[in-house]
């Protein structure tokens, strides 16, 4: 540093103006990018923000209805995509506009308790049961759920468990319950993380998991895992669709929101719902009009 | 893994000029550029001064940021998510969910790292030139401003260091930011969500990519550094 060492006071404050004009610089373009902030939030007001599962978000079903309902209504949907339980305390803590999860007990105590307003049925798919080739329980064709979860608890086979409160979490320990089992022992592995990282960990244990078949079909690293049961009805996967209740929380957008439910459940709506395929295959089926009745 | 896949994937979305991926790529950079601005902004006054004065508790506070540089990244989002969520304190501002709340997130998480490196660099400079600082009449707050340019090249490391945290950080912009397409999905979110869709070749070609961005920006650094080095000798 022989800078210093031929210092002289003039040079010191020559020194002292050049670092005030870069930061007078830096602290401009602060500003500016903050106002540019600022206006970007303002201008988009026309929005609503929807706290869902990875199922919805992960399978691009939302990547296909949104842009028709956006395209109709001009009304902008956000998706934050979470397990079903965190989505609902999103919810609860009035961060989203509307809910739309899949675990129907749950829901109805999120409404019960005040936080939404009313729940509407919008579609299902299933679970199912995936596992490795080899199939060391056993399980492959069959086509109850509980007795599988019971042949894998015996057989000590791996399992990997979503552990976090989602949807299907909820209802794989519906199903343990019904077995009358509680899984524990170092064959049940507490993921706890969304639908992909659990499979993702499951195809390289390998084990069984409980997956939503639309996050099945859309998932990409199979490797060796194949569908061991299904068409359980035990499986049935209903989604609902839930108007976070403006009297808890001033700012919810009632009205756009009230829309997207609208449009969710009209004959539009669900069209675009079952118009979805991915790999030839339908992911959900829309059932509002039978679940209503 | 199918590397090649990955590289003709990063490739492929580079050339083909993407729209979404450069929409990403412009707010990963908005995100954490102006987040390092916020940082240094902070960060480098406040080194400087913490390398120079002397107080009581002096010692505590180094202990306190340097620990601060290894702040949980998740943890940071949790907090800033807790502050910003509409049940917090600041829920009014209705931030929550937007990309302020994840530059306000990066902020808190390389600010530590801005300023306990800048004290470690300017300590060094201060024991070295204190005497011929103050015989020059300066005052220790009014050293400042010189320490900080005599060892701005030194300290350009600092902010690559701040840079490189914020680029790579995935946990707190997640929590905060929400991932939502077309508005608060960042390269590192991204990468995330493509890992859990199980597309690996594309999470990783998205991987590519940021590193080149990082090692470009790192170069544009070093570059200039040297630059101004030359000039300067």
């Amino acid at each position: 540093m022989n800078l210093i060492k031929t210092s002289t006071h003039r040079q010191m404050s020559m020194r002292l103006i050049k670092n005030a004009i870069s930061a007078t610089a830096a602290l401009a373009i602060a500003a500016s990018l903050a106002a540019q902030l600022a206006v970007s939030a303002g201008a988009q007001d026309d929005y609503i923000t929807v706290a869902s599962t990875t199922s919805t978000e992960q399978s691009g079903l939302f990547g296909h209805i949104l842009p028709i309902f956006e395209e109709a209504t001009g009304i902008e949907v956000r998706v934050i995509a979470q397990g079903t339980g965190q989505a609902l305390e999103t919810g609860r803590r009035g961060d989203a506009d509307v809910v739309f999860v899949h675990a129907e007990p749950a829901e109805i105590q999120f409404v019960e308790e005040g936080y939404g307003v009313e729940r509407f049925p919008v579609m299902y798919n299933d679970f199912i049961i995936v596992g490795p080739a080899d199939d060391p329980a056993g399980l492959s064709g069959g086509r109850n759920a509980v007795a599988a979860f019971s042949a894998i608890a015996e057989s000590e086979a791996a399992f990997a468990s979503r552990g976090d409160d989602s949807g299907t979490h909820q209802a794989e320990q519906a199903i343990w319950a019904e077995a009358g089992i509680e899984p524990e022992g170092a064959w049940y592995r507490e993921v706890g993380s969304g639908m992909g990282p659990t499979l993702n960990t499951a195809a390289e244990m390998p084990a069984y998991t409980l997956a939503d078949r639309g996050t099945w079909i859309s998932f990409e690293n199979r490797r060796d895992l194949e569908i061991v049961v299904e068409g359980d009805d035990r499986l049935f996967n209903q989604y609902g669709v839930i108007l976070v209740n403006p009297e808890r929380h001033d700012h919810v957008k009632a009205e756009a929101g009230q829309a997207f439910i609208d449009w969710l459940i009209s004959a539009e709506g669900q069209q675009a719902i079952g118009s979805y395929e991915l790999r030839g295959e339908q992911l959900f089926f829309p059932n509002a009009a039978e679940q209503r009745s | 893994m199918d590397g090649d896949g990955a590289f003709s994937t990063a490739f492929q979305l580079i050339v083909s000029g993407d729209p979404t991926l450069m929409q990403i790529v412009s707010l990963s950079l908005r995100v954490t550029l102006t987040a390092l601005i916020i940082a240094c902004l902070i960060g480098l006054p406040l080194g400087a001064a913490l390398a120079m004065a002397r107080f009581p508790g002096r010692g505590a506070a180094v202990v306190l940021f340097n620990a601060l540089m290894g702040l949980p990244p998740v943890v940071a989002g949790l907090v800033v998510y807790l502050m910003l969520s509409r049940a917090g304190p600041l829920g009014f501002l209705a931030l929550l969910f937007t990309p302020t709340a994840m530059i306000i997130a990066q902020s808190v998480l390389i600010t530590p790292i801005i300023v306990s490196l800048t004290r470690s660099v300017i300590e060094d400079l201060w024991a070295e030139y204190e005497d011929q600082l103050r015989s020059l009449g300066s005052s220790a707050m009014r050293a400042i401003p010189t320490l900080l340019w005599d060892g701005r090249f030194s300290l350009v490391t600092v902010i690559l260091a701040g840079l490189g945290r914020a680029m790579a950080e995935v946990g707190a912009v997640l929590i905060v930011g929400g991932n939502i397409a077309g508005h608060t999905r960042t390269m590192t979110t991204a990468i995330a969500l493509e890992t859990a869709r199980g597309d690996l070749a594309l999470a990783l070609g998205l991987g590519i990519i940021l590193l080149t961005l990082t090692l470009i920006l790192n170069a544009g650094a070093f570059v200039s550094g040297r630059v101004a080095q030359q000039q300067a000798a």
